[in-house]
């Protein structure tokens, strides 16, 4: 396979393999990240596992190409900028860049990280296997969450990010006529992205009920943009007519080989079906379905970074007004530390990157973070609350599975076998699901089913909770701050925890194995 | 047979921050031509390998072990439904890979499955 050495885009560095500031990550979070610190005159290495910057949420079009004219994107001028500065730091090699390079194991030495590099696709070792830096900072960001719906293993279904993914990065569309489902604000964009891009959506289903905002929306009003966003989705689904059901679901996705129709119904406060609401949607060659996102959480983990549940029941890491995590010299930023969108991701970028370079400079503890950033963040993060809040998992999902539908995709573990391991087998957690089931144990170990296995392995558990129990964070020192989960299907957070426990966090190629040095060469210089 | 619109959206323009000018621009053709299975695949420069299956019109590209057919899923690298082999190479995530000009691509050979007690290791 022939690409462009990792090397041939990366500036030069006095030594490549040791560095003050290590980034992973090179979207919203990580560019903010990287410019702050490079900034700041220390030395920075920023690895990515994609082929070009800017995340999931600033994904283009190939630079090879041809230039992206940012139509399909939120704040591309916020892109453009970061960028601007991310690659000043570049050309006078202030900044190393490896990408389409995966970071699959971070470990603590002495006086700051090591990082185990291999290449994100392709054969061999990379061509640095192991860099060590005095501070890192991740910002690896996150990936759809899924539940399983009977149907979802057809082709034509896909990742409502994947499908907004597809589209930015190719400029083409993975079908012609599509039903995104799912909840949360998300679920717009994706619509809007395919409508502009002269794909059909006939209809976007959304769980949660808008009434759900009107409690909490005054909050949005410390965030203005975000409602001239908002603006902007509901005048594009004028537009193109795309119609926005809400307090409803996809029950099931029809097909012989291939999506064909879906199934949808109405739901009550409870997820159980409405008596008469369901109906077929014919004609559907694409379905986008997400619930909301998930934070790749293996490093923080593998770190030992402590952690807790956010109130959208997801694993995240706890970080202070510094976005120090729990570890040392570790500081984490954007979607790992509590799902909240790009703007709030820059803004945690930024910090961490200044913080970083502060500590590689033996200047930690000074205030790195500046009072306007603290109001913004802050605000941020109260309205992806309202926004988690607003838009639950919500309860009763399970009630549309069959026996066969498949939850694990990768081992093709089924409902059944689930719910039986569960019952009888006291598969009460992710882990013993894995073991009885093997749940969990495929190529995607668990990234996708992690969530729906928790789920399913403590639902007894679950139902038995007062709503709005607190579950608190127990990683590795008793203390932690408390966050109440709302009224939602939110899993047992020490089930979450053992689905990121991934000894190696992303697949590599046996040769990168094969280049581990002896323990020995790691210690102290 | 072609299931995907492509969108008429390449404006000349370069914006400032977008590196590595036309030096590649000027040398590689607007298409980059592959096979699949040994069946001519074309696509757009930068269009992934996912894409050039569904843009000529193969929504599905591999078989599982209980013999269902499965094609592009997560789009992000994330969930390994869309593996291919690429020039030999086994366990290959067609969504993240850019076609290049002669690529190689097969089906993914046998039923895929991840290693065993949960080693993550592309074979």
């Amino acid at each position: 396979m022939t690409r462009v050495s990792p090397d041939a885009a990366a500036g030069a560095s006095a030594d490549d393999k040791t560095f003050d500031v290590a980034i992973v990550g090179a979207g919203p979070a990580g560019l903010a990240a990287a410019a702050e610190a490079a900034e700041a005159g220390v030395s920075v290495l920023v690895v990515d596992s994609a082929e070009q910057p800017g995340g999931q949420y600033w994904r283009h079009r190939s630079e090879r190409a041809g230039s992206d004219d940012g139509a399909l994107h939120h704040g591309w001028r916020d892109y453009l900028a970061l960028r601007g500065r991310f690659d000043a730091g570049i050309a006078p090699g202030a900044i190393r860049y490896l990408p389409g390079t995966s970071v699959w194991m971070a470990e603590s030495a002495p006086g700051g990280f090591v990082l185990r590099l291999a290449p994100a696709y392709g054969p061999g070792p990379s061509p640095a296997p192991t860099v060590r830096a005095t501070s890192l900072v991740l910002a690896t960001g996150g990936y759809d969450r899924q539940l399983p719906v009977p149907g979802w293993h057809l082709p034509g279904v896909m990742a409502a990010g994947g499908i907004q993914a597809f589209v930015k990065q190719n400029g083409a569309l993975p079908g012609r006529r599509f039903v995104i489902a799912g909840t949360g604000p998300f679920l717009l964009p994706v619509a809007a992205n395919i409508a502009q891009s002269g794909g059909s959506v006939v209809s976007v289903l959304e769980s949660a009920s808008l009434a759900g905002w009107l409690p909490r929306a005054h909050r949005a009003l410390g965030v203005p943009a975000k409602g001239l966003e908002a603006a902007g989705y509901i005048a594009a689904f004028a537009r193109h007519r795309i119609p926005y059901r809400t307090r409803s679901v996809v029950t099931e996705i029809l097909g012989s080989g291939q999506v064909e129709a879906v199934r949808t119904a109405r739901v009550d406060r409870d997820g159980a079906v409405v008596p008469g609401s369901q109906r077929i949607i014919e004609g559907v060659d694409g379905v986008g379905l997400g619930w909301g996102f998930t934070p790749q959480l293996e490093l923080p983990v593998q770190l030992g970074a402590r952690t807790r549940q956010d109130a959208d029941g997801s694993l995240v890491a706890e970080v202070d007004a510094e976005q120090r995590s729990s570890v040392p010299g570790l500081y984490i930023a954007g979607e790992l530390t509590g799902v909240g969108g790009a703007v709030l991701a820059v803004l945690e970028g930024a910090v961490a990157g200044r913080a970083a370079a502060l500590t590689a400079r033996g200047r930690g503890g000074g205030s790195a973070a500046r009072t306007p950033e603290l109001r913004a963040i802050a605000r941020q993060r109260a309205f992806a609350r309202a926004m988690h809040l607003a838009h639950p998992v919500p309860r009763g999902w399970e009630q549309h599975l069959h026996d066969d539908t498949v939850v694990c995709r990768c081992e093709e573990v089924r409902y059944g076998a689930l719910a039986a391991a569960r019952d009888t087998l006291a598969g009460e957690d992710s882990r013993a699901q894995k073991g009885v089931t093997r749940a969990g144990m495929g190529w995607c170990q668990g990234r996708v089913c992690g969530f729906a296995v928790s789920c399913i392995a403590g639902a007894e558990e679950s139902g038995a909770e007062q709503p709005g129990a607190e579950r608190t964070s127990t990683a590795r020192s008793g203390s932690a701050p408390t966050s109440s989960v709302p009224m939602t299907a939110a899993p047992p957070v020490e089930s979450l925890r053992q689905t990121m426990r991934r000894p190696i966090a992303q697949p590599i190629p046996l040769a990168s194995l094969a280049t581990l040095e002896p323990e020995a060469e790691l210690g102290r210089d | 047979m072609s299931r995907s619109r492509r969108l008429g959206k390449t404006g000349p323009a370069r914006r400032m921050g977008e590196p590595q000018k036309a030096e590649t621009q000027m040398a590689e053709p607007r298409t980059v031509e592959a096979t699949f299975d040994g069946e001519p695949l074309s696509a757009p420069v930068g269009s992934s390998v996912a894409a050039a299956l569904i843009g000529s019109g193969r929504p599905a590209w591999r078989t599982t072990r209980d013999g269902e057919r499965r094609g592009v899923f997560c789009g992000i690298g994330v969930c390994f439904d869309c593996l291919v082999e690429i020039d030999g190479e086994s366990g290959q995530r067609a969504c993240m890979i850019p076609l290049r000009e002669g690529m190689e691509v097969r089906a993914a050979s046998g039923p895929s499955r991840g290693a065993h007690n949960g080693a993550e290791v592309v074979e």
